[in-house]
């Protein structure tokens, strides 16, 4: 009787330790620092809310928060565009499974090679000197070599929808799949022409798909510092980046209070994106 | 450690095998004894008997593998070295004080972490080379008509009072808190093939000809001088000492960076060493804040780059070992030791090929051929094919340092690296530039 009571417990306890250990500590440990003191050497343990205080009166973090923003917004529309279209060609115009899932595999080869490395290879195409350049001037299409391909928003954004694009076509392509194909055979006898089939069938179908793509590409991008240093040449900045800089200075107790801001504003736009679209109903 | 053979243990062997083993064994522990004692020489004895294992960190540009395995052949002192960048050394310095034995920090960060009491002050008098140190470290003038440029002197930081002391003396003492061992002086770095006219002020790099082509280090102790002294060159402002700016000045200089910034004139800012050596020679920008040996792997792709010398002169930067306070008996007789032999000249000898200078110069000429010591410290033309310490060429016959001899160098130092008392205020509107 007993046991048995205990049982379910026993089942959930691997995964509640693992969480536990892994996702609740620390971030209870970001959030407990993040009320630390510190000076230029060392934190020491207290409770102030001088960090967060600094953090949330500095025009500095209003502005890097709303280019983190500005890069999400961009970055989150142009993934879902060429992801929503990729995904559907795999699934609507590829007739057979294979070549389905080749094309699909062809898709995630570029992310066998590291992340930094995929990106780091755009500086010597874009650059002054680079191959964009060189081959545009060459054809006479221009004089000058366009100065904006790199270290710019440009180049962050074309950088981050290189990586990132993936996120967004594999759910998307998931729910396609699973879409009833008797659903558009039904729509086109009913008289709909491909774009009412697209709107009022595909679209609202493949909305799980989309919410999941977009969860993954908004906390990627809002998250990210790495891209948004090497290909902005450090003129930009954005929240990871911001974090890292403090991490550099041995401000972790600054860090840690801006951490805890991104978390929350990270957590309201997940939770706005699943108030839109009810995605158990995928899983 | 020889192998004692007792026959009568083994009688139940056959005596003709016994023998034969017996020899071997023999023979093995002689040859071990030759390899442990006589073969190899020139180890003290003492640390060839009790091992020492001596803990360095400092940042990757004095930590170098060369010196640890020289250092054992010498000695036979281990070296376990860790890089780190300045930041996380200052750090452990203060709050991990066990975690180390020998602190290779710079000057500036001696400043901030001295005080906090967990380094030692060393007896000169124990140190062979002391006389002989340049005086930028002791007295802080080059020659005796110098004056002392501004920012954090390695002099004004160099002394403690007393052996227990942790306040800085303002003239040498007895007791010194750090041995230089590697300093230089920084200027910008331009492709003479690309700016197309005389290079002669720091205030050049906000020439309207060069936006869009100038880059500045984004670490905001250093770049914060290399600002100062564009700023001071280019006659907007004049600081009382650049090295510990008030707040108007910090306010001043970040607010002309961030104007800057905006109009145009910064093409990217860098923050390793790679990513400078990287925007130069792919020609993103055309002048530049750089290091002496970034400067040098630009030069080794076959793209024409030159360490500029500047009329309002150099920003210089010094480090130094120290002996962490838990240190005692056998282990800082060894770490005192490790510092003689630093500073008798092999090591010497291998910063100054490749373009540092170090702390004692006749023991480092000692070791480098004439013609060495003629192009890295006189400034002359090379008589042949000058090379790295790994034997690659750095530069051919027939080519000139930039910036001329050690005394015209380190004479034009206008200010050193440092750490301001507005430090925290300094680094809150740095990034703040930076995101602007």
């Amino acid at each position: 009787m007993t046991l048995s009571r205990i049982t379910p417990y026993l089942q959930a306890s691997p995964l509640a330790l693992i969480l536990l250990a892994f996702l609740v500590l620390p971030i209870a440990t970001i959030v407990m620092v993040s009320f630390w003191d510190y000076d230029s050497i060392q934190i020491f343990p207290a409770f102030v809310f001088t960090n967060y205080e600094e953090t949330i009166s500095s025009p500095v973090t209003w502005n890097t928060y709303l280019n983190t923003l500005k890069y999400t917004v961009i970055v989150w529309g142009l993934t879902l565009f060429i992801g929503f279209w990729v995904a559907y060609y795999l699934a609507f115009h590829i007739r057979s499974a294979t070549m389905q899932m080749v094309l699909f595999l062809v898709c995630t080869v570029p992310f066998l090679t590291s992340n930094i490395i995929r990106m780091i290879s755009w500086i010597p195409f874009l650059g002054r000197n680079g191959l964009l350049n060189q081959t545009f001037m060459a054809m006479g299409l221009i004089h000058q070599p366009l100065e904006f391909l790199l270290f710019s928003d440009f180049a962050v954004v074309l950088a981050m929808v290189h990586l990132y694009t993936l996120f967004m076509v594999t759910p998307i392509f998931n729910t396609l799949m699973r879409i009833d194909r008797a659903l558009i055979e039904a729509a086109r006898d009913a008289g709909a022409n491909g774009w009412q089939i697209l709107t009022n069938v595909i679209i609202p179908l493949a909305k799980p798909g989309i919410a999941i793509g977009s969860i993954f590409v908004v906390t990627l991008v809002m998250g990210d510092f790495i891209t948004v240093r090497f290909m902005s040449g450090g003129q930009s900045a954005s929240v990871g980046l911001m974090m890292s800089n403090q991490i550099a200075l041995l401000q972790y107790p600054a860090a840690a209070a801006n951490a805890v801001i991104l978390l929350v504003i990270v957590l309201l736009l997940v939770a706005a994106i699943l108030r839109i679209v009810n995605i158990r109903k995928e899983l | 450690m020889s192998t004692k053979i007792e026959p009568g243990k083994t009688g139940s062997k056959p005596a003709g095998g016994l023998s034969r083993r017996s020899l071997l064994k023999g023979a093995a522990a002689a040859g071990g004894l030759a390899a442990g004692g006589g073969v190899v020489t020139g180890f003290p004895t003492i640390w060839a008997q009790n091992p020492i294992t001596l803990r360095q960190f400092g940042t990757g540009v004095s930590n170098l593998n060369a010196i640890a395995e020289k250092c054992k052949a010498d000695l036979g002192i281990t070296l376990q070295m860790t890089a780190l960048d300045s930041d996380a050394v200052s750090q452990r310095v203060v709050t991990q004080a066990n975690s180390f034995d020998i602190a290779d920090i710079e000057y500036w960060i001696c400043k901030k972490v001295f005080p906090a009491g967990t380094l030692q002050p060393m007896d000169v008098s124990k140190i062979k080379y002391y006389d002989q140190i340049v005086p930028i470290f002791t007295t802080g003038k080059l020659t005796p008509t110098s004056k002392i440029a501004q920012g954090t002197a390695p002099s004004t930081v160099g002394f403690v009072e007393g052996p227990d002391s942790k306040k800085f003396a303002s003239a040498p003492t007895q007791w010194m808190t750090l041995i230089p061992t590697i300093y230089n002086a920084d200027t910008l770095g331009i492709r003479p093939d690309l700016v197309g006219r005389p290079i002669k002020n720091w205030k050049d790099i906000l020439d309207p000809a060069f936006k869009g082509k100038t880059s500045i280090l984004n670490i905001p102790s250093i770049g914060i001088m290399d600002a100062a002294m564009i700023c001071e060159s280019a006659g907007l402002i004049k600081y009382a000492d650049k090295g510990n700016m008030t707040k108007q000045e910090i306010d001043f200089t970040i607010d002309f960076l961030i104007k800057t910034k905006k109009a145009g004139q910064f093409r990217a800012f860098w923050k390793t060493f790679d990513e400078s050596v990287n925007l130069m020679a792919s020609g993103e920008v055309v002048i530049q804040s750089m290091w002496s040996p970034a400067v040098a792997a630009v030069r080794s792709k076959g793209i024409p780059c030159v360490y500029q010398p500047l009329e309002e002169g150099y920003r210089a930067w010094g480090g130094g070992l120290g002996i962490a306070k838990h240190l005692k008996g056998a282990e800082l007789d060894a770490a005192y030791e490790y510092i003689n032999w630093y500073l008798s000249g092999w090591v010497g000898a291998y910063l100054n090929r490749q373009g540092y200078y170090s702390a004692v110069l006749s023991t480092a000429e000692k070791n480098m051929t004439p013609d060495e010591w003629a192009f890295w410290m006189l400034g002359q033309p090379a008589k042949a094919d000058i090379l790295s310490p790994e034997g690659k060429v750095m530069y051919t016959a027939g080519a000139v340092r930039d910036g001329g001899s050690f005394e015209q160098r380190m004479g034009a130092v206008a200010c050193w690296n440092s750490v301001m008392d507005e430090d925290r205020y300094m680094v809150r509107r740095w990034n703040e530039f930076i995101a602007a």
